[in-house]
């Protein structure tokens, strides 16, 4: 069934729509990622122009976290406290990230820079995470048990320390406030929730315990994104209702199922997962910027509009 | 009385030998929701008061949407991968454009009537400021790009013309269209020169839902922020709750 969308102004498969959103929603619900990193390069590839599909992601990753979000509420295992400081730097950060964007695109390379901070960080992330997990799962082979993973670094050293009960943790708010900043930029540059850097620099930045992070950063991506399709909606006009709708029925549904998946799956073997995603991807997009393309020239709005 | 009717008939010679008369299945398209692109057929007849004269007529039919600067870009290899590097922006390029024939191009049209009335693509689009070597180059791409899209077609001996008079052809506007007045030309050849032309437009407007949300998202951008986020936030409560219900 095709349907025609208003604001990308194409004509798309809404089953194809329906479909994507059911399967990155499950990525999204299993890993805590609001798979944005995903499907906003999905979208490019059927056809939606990239500035709608960018800011109608942002919306869709609303819904898809909203949702999954509700199911680690009844789980609580979402630490509020640790949230609302990392989206106090979310906010901060996807403000300035916006301003960036924009510098970026006057001077005409923001598709280069956007592909390129997804192939750096996706990689980076990817492969520490992978190394991480793989030693993780083989220590807890031999002895039994996890590994116990209590350190004290920076972290703990720094001022104004505070108690965060739900991650058991009593450490410094300036590193949790930095990450959301540092993320809440990337996450404006790149178009996603920034769910897969957030998740590893909780884990290994932060420490916070697997099982906690998966739902705070979901609880913080839901406001980050909200802000973003905000922007969106009234500075650029390229957010699809129609789409949204389309990717967040899959979306959602996709969410619940991959929340109840992840809840089975051992939290070692959901990183080893969630890292060989993020390197398949990661190698995708390599691949583009590496091997020359089919078509050498490409079209775009004008310049200095 | 014999002079007036000379008078007469040297009056009406050059201004229109022969006319165009033309018409359209339809002269408005309204993209809904369930929009997978439209034909339309384009007919119409020649009208003349002189004997048919001995050089073949031709007929072509141009359909033109609307124009929009654009910046075509290409990649080179720097630093071992692919970026944009040169640029040229492109003052007018349509959006849609369609061509049909009655005969090979060059029976139909002359360079300088080509030139003239920009019929073939090429001409069609129009780059003043490109200062980069090789800027044809760039025009190329754009046509392929648009052709690839099916939004630039040539549809050379599509158009049928019975008897020198009657003619019609059908023209394809794809799914991806873009909203606005649509230009219908349509011009007569004889010898490669244009006797006359004719044109006509065609209003291709979202209707019902489609235009609603695009007026809203326009008009009023803060509430149609606000309702995708009601909706986002809606969505996601209800397949919760509802696999809560499944559960239970």
């Amino acid at each position: 069934m095709q349907i025609y969308l208003p604001i990308a102004e194409v004509s798309v498969n809404a089953f194809l729509l329906l479909g994507l959103g059911g399967g990155v929603g499950i990525l999204s619900g299993m890993f805590g990622v609001g798979g944005g990193f995903l499907m906003t390069p999905l979208l490019f590839f059927i056809g939606i122009p990239p500035a709608v599909a960018v800011a109608t992601e942002a919306n869709q990753i609303v819904a898809s976290s909203f949702s999954g979000v509700l199911a680690h509420f009844k789980r609580k295992t979402v630490d509020l406290k640790m949230g609302t400081v990392l989206l106090i730097g979310g906010l901060i950060g996807a403000a300035l990230g916006v301003q960036i964007f924009n510098a970026l695109r006057a001077i005409g390379q923001v598709d280069l820079l956007v592909r390129l901070s997804y192939v750096l960080f996706l990689g980076i992330v990817g492969t520490l995470m992978f190394i991480e997990s793989l030693n993780a799962l083989r220590k807890a082979k031999k002895t039994g048990k996890p590994p116990a993973r209590k350190k004290h670094g920076l972290v703990h050293a720094l001022p104004f320390k505070m108690r965060f009960r739900t991650s058991g943790l009593y450490i410094s708010v300036i590193p949790p406030v930095i990450v959301g900043v540092l993320v809440g930029i990337l996450a404006a540059i790149m178009g996603v929730g920034g769910g897969f850097i957030m998740v590893p620099a909780m884990i290994y930045i932060l420490g916070m315990p697997t099982k906690v992070v998966v739902g705070t950063s979901l609880f913080q991506i839901i406001f980050v994104t909200a802000f973003t399709t905000m922007l969106h909606a009234t500075t650029n006009y390229t957010v699809d209702v129609v789409l949204a709708v389309l990717l967040l029925l899959g979306g959602v549904i996709g969410a619940q199922i991959g929340t109840r998946i992840g809840a089975k799956l051992k939290a070692e073997q959901l990183r080893i997962l969630l890292s060989l995603l993020v390197m398949v991807v990661c190698g995708k997009l390599a691949l583009d910027l590496l091997l020359q393309p089919a078509e050498l020239y490409s079209l775009g709005a004008a310049a200095g509009h | 009385m014999l002079r007036v009717l000379v008078f007469l008939l040297l009056l009406a010679v050059p201004a229109a030998a022969e006319e165009v008369v033309a018409g359209l299945s339809q002269n408005r398209i309204s993209i809904s929701t369930n929009f997978d692109g439209s034909e339309i057929l384009i007919f119409g007849a020649v009208k003349r008061e002189a004997v048919i004269p001995d050089e073949p007529l031709q007929v072509a039919i141009a359909v033109t949407g609307p124009s929009v600067p654009i910046t075509v870009r290409r990649k080179e290899k720097r630093y071992g991968i692919w970026i944009n590097t040169d640029h040229v922006d492109v003052d007018r390029a349509p959006s849609f454009y369609a061509v049909a024939t009655s005969a090979p191009w060059e029976e139909v049209f002359r360079d300088v009537e080509d030139l003239r009335y920009r019929v073939s693509i090429r001409r069609a689009i129009r780059s003043v400021g490109a200062e980069i070597a090789g800027s044809q180059d760039f025009t190329s791409a754009l046509i392929r790009i648009r052709e690839a899209n099916d939004l630039y077609q040539t549809n050379i001996g599509a158009v049928n013309l019975d008897e020198q008079t009657l003619f019609s052809t059908s023209v394809r506007l794809p799914a991806n269209l873009t909203e606005g007045d649509y230009e219908a030309r349509f011009f007569l050849t004889r010898g490669g020169r244009v006797v006359d032309s004719y044109t006509t437009t065609i209003a291709v407007q979202k209707v019902g839902l489609e235009r609603f949300l695009f007026r809203l998202s326009r008009d009023n951008a803060v509430m149609y922020g606000l309702m995708s986020l009601a909706i986002a936030i809606a969505a996601g409560w209800g397949a919760s709750a509802v696999f809560r219900f499944i559960r239970n």
